[in-house]
């Protein structure tokens, strides 16, 4: 080994390389920053501490605890905890009041709308629509065409048990498939669609021959559930027919498929989802919405 | 003394070049498809042009696809350079070219036809799965072979990047994707691991596979190209040693800052968030040492479009692995999780590091790959330079404000402790963001066309290195 042989130096810096090469490739001998290994020296201490105070290291029995026995879950109690003391005011109240006690309540009407209105948006606005305007095969809530009442205790009633939900208690509606089995023949489907057509014209409708069928069609098929006028009947879910607020389409060519297929809707049940609270919430809210029947007094009118 | 220059394979470093630009341009497009898709749900299409399907195509084609084989083209280039040695065994070495293109077909194949293991960028099946062993183990072999044939008495630092990459990449791959399959003609196979085991082993891979295959395998390419293209000694030797190990030593650690409050139990959730803020200055060594090569060339930049590409990859490599340790802090994290925050962290990592310092890599290859004297277009490498940056800053800034504003709305009670905003709301707001995303997406992928074009002119049309030579001497 030449030890007296000096280092080569880079001509531009005048720093020393390591003495290597690589395809022309050469590295300085230059100190690594000092305030990089700094920052690196602090953020190692920096962690060491943290491992003191917070849970880190497993041991043959479960993990290092830390001093300041700091859990998650500790924190998500914490964290709820704030949002419960917002809630504090008024939660105990609305617990105990009765749907009426709160419609005539305003602060807990206000505490039952807002909160309604959230869970609505987070459990209900997929079919009903963020506004509650419902669609296709979904009601609106917003008006006053009521399959299943629009009483405070009936809105209620229909949030707990659902529609055709599989609860036990639940709401049941069953329209028959008149074409798909057979109950009804083509030309018969023919006339019943004429007739419930024109059914919310009462004596304006156009009675041609069809229509007269029709009429007979649905006195024998129809009108026991949804009424001799088309009126509906609110105990079986049976949709009022004599208005113009369609469910599933009131142009000739939806009522003949619903009257040849049938729709059955479907709503879940949401006892056991939801709080009883949020299902009040949920009640008020929909009463809100402007459809109300009023079958309590308003108080502040 | 031997002067005689030695012999390389460059047939298959050319090859992985042109697969590199090939599943880039591929990538790139599935990603511009599903950001679009994102935007505007109307665009997917039942049942294989699902964003479901085409994400994991997306991003296996942009890592694995892109990624892999621009490591393939420039460890084979760089190793046989900086050991002066050709590659050990040619047929092994097409071995891993033709054997990785399969491994990427079957793979995207299976995603369109809805067979996943459904683990992040480990989606492929078991079939696949042993496939890549295989390939990665030939690829392994070759890599050492040639390390050992070497010429040079020491290993260039590139190539310890290098190594560390594929040696830790097949020890992820194996355990991660230890499996039962249903049968030997069944795609199906189930996971050696259930519940939070699963997850762990998961992210374990998951972050390492952004650790090694993302960070360690391009450094190992930054350390080669950047001071080529500067024309400058590295800066620190030093810096190099301590900044690789402590990389090495500590990313391994990091994957649980994935799992911040879930079921993974809570000194696993400390480990990982320390580690990974541990991590911030062994990252920034690499930067640190990239950029500072150019001492004394700084003027280069001015007008060096290529060395613009990977100073900016430096660039975009230091933000995003300072981004990284901010956001495995569990109080940024309850924020940023779940949000596209993680997105836009990604793809600043992604676009602006691993892409750029490929591109960078690629303009200084192509041309002495294709033995002409330099790229067909100065300009257009500019070009693209800007077009792309452009991209990534709409991307960037887009999810960071579509992930904070989602978070924020996450957490928003209102003064009677009710949730101010339904899940679907908050999704709803991200739809002017996903459109700035889609259009950021679509001019980095301008940008990657353009590139297209001017390496094709170049190959086509390029002046030869040996008659700008003869230029040179007849001018003489």
């Amino acid at each position: 080994m030449s030890g007296q042989e000096l280092p080569e130096k880079d001509d531009i810096t005048g720093v020393e390389t390591t003495g290597h090469e690589w395809d022309g490739l050469k590295e300085l001998n230059n100190p690594a920053p000092r305030w990089w290994l700094w920052v690196f020296l602090v953020t190692v201490i920096w962690s060491v501490g943290y491992w003191v105070v917070y849970p880190a290291w497993p041991t043959f029995s479960g993990a290092t605890e830390g001093t300041w026995k700091w859990t998650q879950y500790g924190e998500l109690k914490e964290a709820q905890q704030e949002i419960h003391q917002r809630r504090a005011k008024y939660q105990d109240r609305f617990h105990q009041a009765a749907l009426a006690d709160i419609l005539a309540d305003a602060e807990l009407y206000e505490f039952a709308r807002v909160g309604g209105a959230a869970a609505f948006k987070e459990n209900c606005a997929a079919c009903h629509g963020t506004g509650a305007a419902g669609g296709r095969g979904y009601p609106n809530l917003n008006d006053d065409d009521w399959l299943w009442h629009g009483k405070l205790d009936e809105i209620h009633e229909t949030l707990r048990v659902g529609i055709n939900s599989g609860h036990d208690e639940s709401r049941i509606s069953q329209m028959p498939a008149f074409g798909r089995d057979g109950l009804l023949t083509r030309a018969q489907i023919g006339d019943v669609t004429e007739y419930v057509h024109q059914l919310h014209l009462a004596d304006k409708a156009n009675a041609t021959p069809a229509y007269t069928r029709g009429q007979q069609v649905y006195t024998e098929n129809c009108a026991a559930c949804h009424g001799a006028d088309g009126e509906g009947d609110r105990t079986l879910g049976a949709p009022r027919l004599n208005d113009e607020v369609w469910l599933w389409g009131g142009d000739k060519k939806s009522i003949h498929n619903t009257v040849t297929n049938a729709h059955v809707g479907v709503m879940p049940a949401w006892e056991g989802r939801l709080s009883p609270d949020t299902l009040k919430a949920l009640t008020i809210y929909i009463h809100s919405l402007g459809g109300t029947e009023p079958d309590v007094p308003m108080q502040n009118e | 003394m031997d002067t005689q220059k030695p012999q390389y394979n460059d047939d298959i470093v050319r090859l992985f070049t042109i697969a590199t630009l090939f599943w880039g341009i591929a990538g790139f497009a599935v990603g511009l498809l599903i950001a679009l898709q994102l935007a505007f749900p109307d665009l997917n299409f039942e049942p294989y042009l699902t964003f479901g399907r085409l994400r994991p195509v997306h991003t296996s084609a942009v890592i694995f696809a892109f990624g892999g084989n621009a490591l393939f083209a420039t460890s084979y280039f760089v190793v046989q350079r900086t050991c002066q040695a050709r590659l050990w065994n040619d047929t092994l070495a097409f071995f891993t070219f033709w054997g990785y293109q399969t491994f990427i077909v079957i793979a995207a194949l299976g995603y369109l036809a809805g067979v996943t293991q459904g683990k992040e960028y480990a989606e492929p099946e078991w079939y696949a799965d042993l496939w890549l062993t295989v390939v990665w183990v030939a690829y392994l072999i070759v890599f050492l072979m040639t390390l050992a044939k070497r010429k040079e008495p020491h290993i260039y630092v590139a190539n310890w990047f290098y190594l560390a990459f594929i040696v830790t990449v097949a020890i992820l791959h194996l355990v991660n994707n230890l499996s039962l399959p249903v049968g030997l003609a069944e795609a199906k196979s189930y996971s050696a691991y259930a519940g939070v085991q699963s997850a762990m082993i998961q992210w374990w891979y998951g972050h390492n596979a952004v650790g090694f295959f993302l960070t360690a395998g391009f450094l190992g390419m930054m350390y080669y190209f950047v001071p080529k293209q500067a024309g400058r000694p590295v800066y620190s030797y030093r810096l190099s040693i301590l900044h690789f190990w402590s990389l090495i030593f500590i990313y391994i650690w990091a994957g649980p800052h994935h799992l911040h409050y879930t079921a993974l139990p809570d000194w696993a959730q400390t480990l990982g968030m320390t580690f990974s803020i541990m991590l911030w200055m062994p990252s920034w060594g690499g930067m640190i040492n990239g950029l500072m090569t150019l001492s004394g060339a700084w003027h280069k930049l001015r007008d060096d479009p290529i060395l613009q590409f990977m100073i900016v990859a430096l660039s975009f490599y230091g933000m995003s692995t300072f981004e990284g340790p901010l956001m495995s802090i569990k109080a940024v994290n309850a924020l940023s999780h779940y949000t596209d925050w993680t997105i836009g962290h990604v793809h600043s990592g992604a676009l602006g590091w691993v892409g750029f310092i490929t591109f960078g890599a690629l303009y200084y290859l192509v041309p002495v790959l294709w033995d002409k004297k330099e790229m067909y277009s100065k300009k257009l490498i500019s070009v693209h330079l800007w077009v792309a940056t452009i991209g990534i800053v709409l991307y960037m800034v887009s999810m960071w404000f579509a992930g904070i504003l989602q978070g924020l709305q996450w957490r928003t009670y209102d003064d009677m402790g009710f949730l101010q905003y339904s899940f679907v709301e908050t999704v709803a707001n991200l739809h002017i963001y996903y459109i700035i995303r889609a259009l950021g997406g679509l001019l980095y992928l301008g940008g990657a066309l353009v590139m297209i074009y001017n390496v094709v002119k170049t190959v086509k049309d390029g002046a030869p290195v040996r008659a700008a030579l003869q230029g040179a001497a007849h001018a003489g």
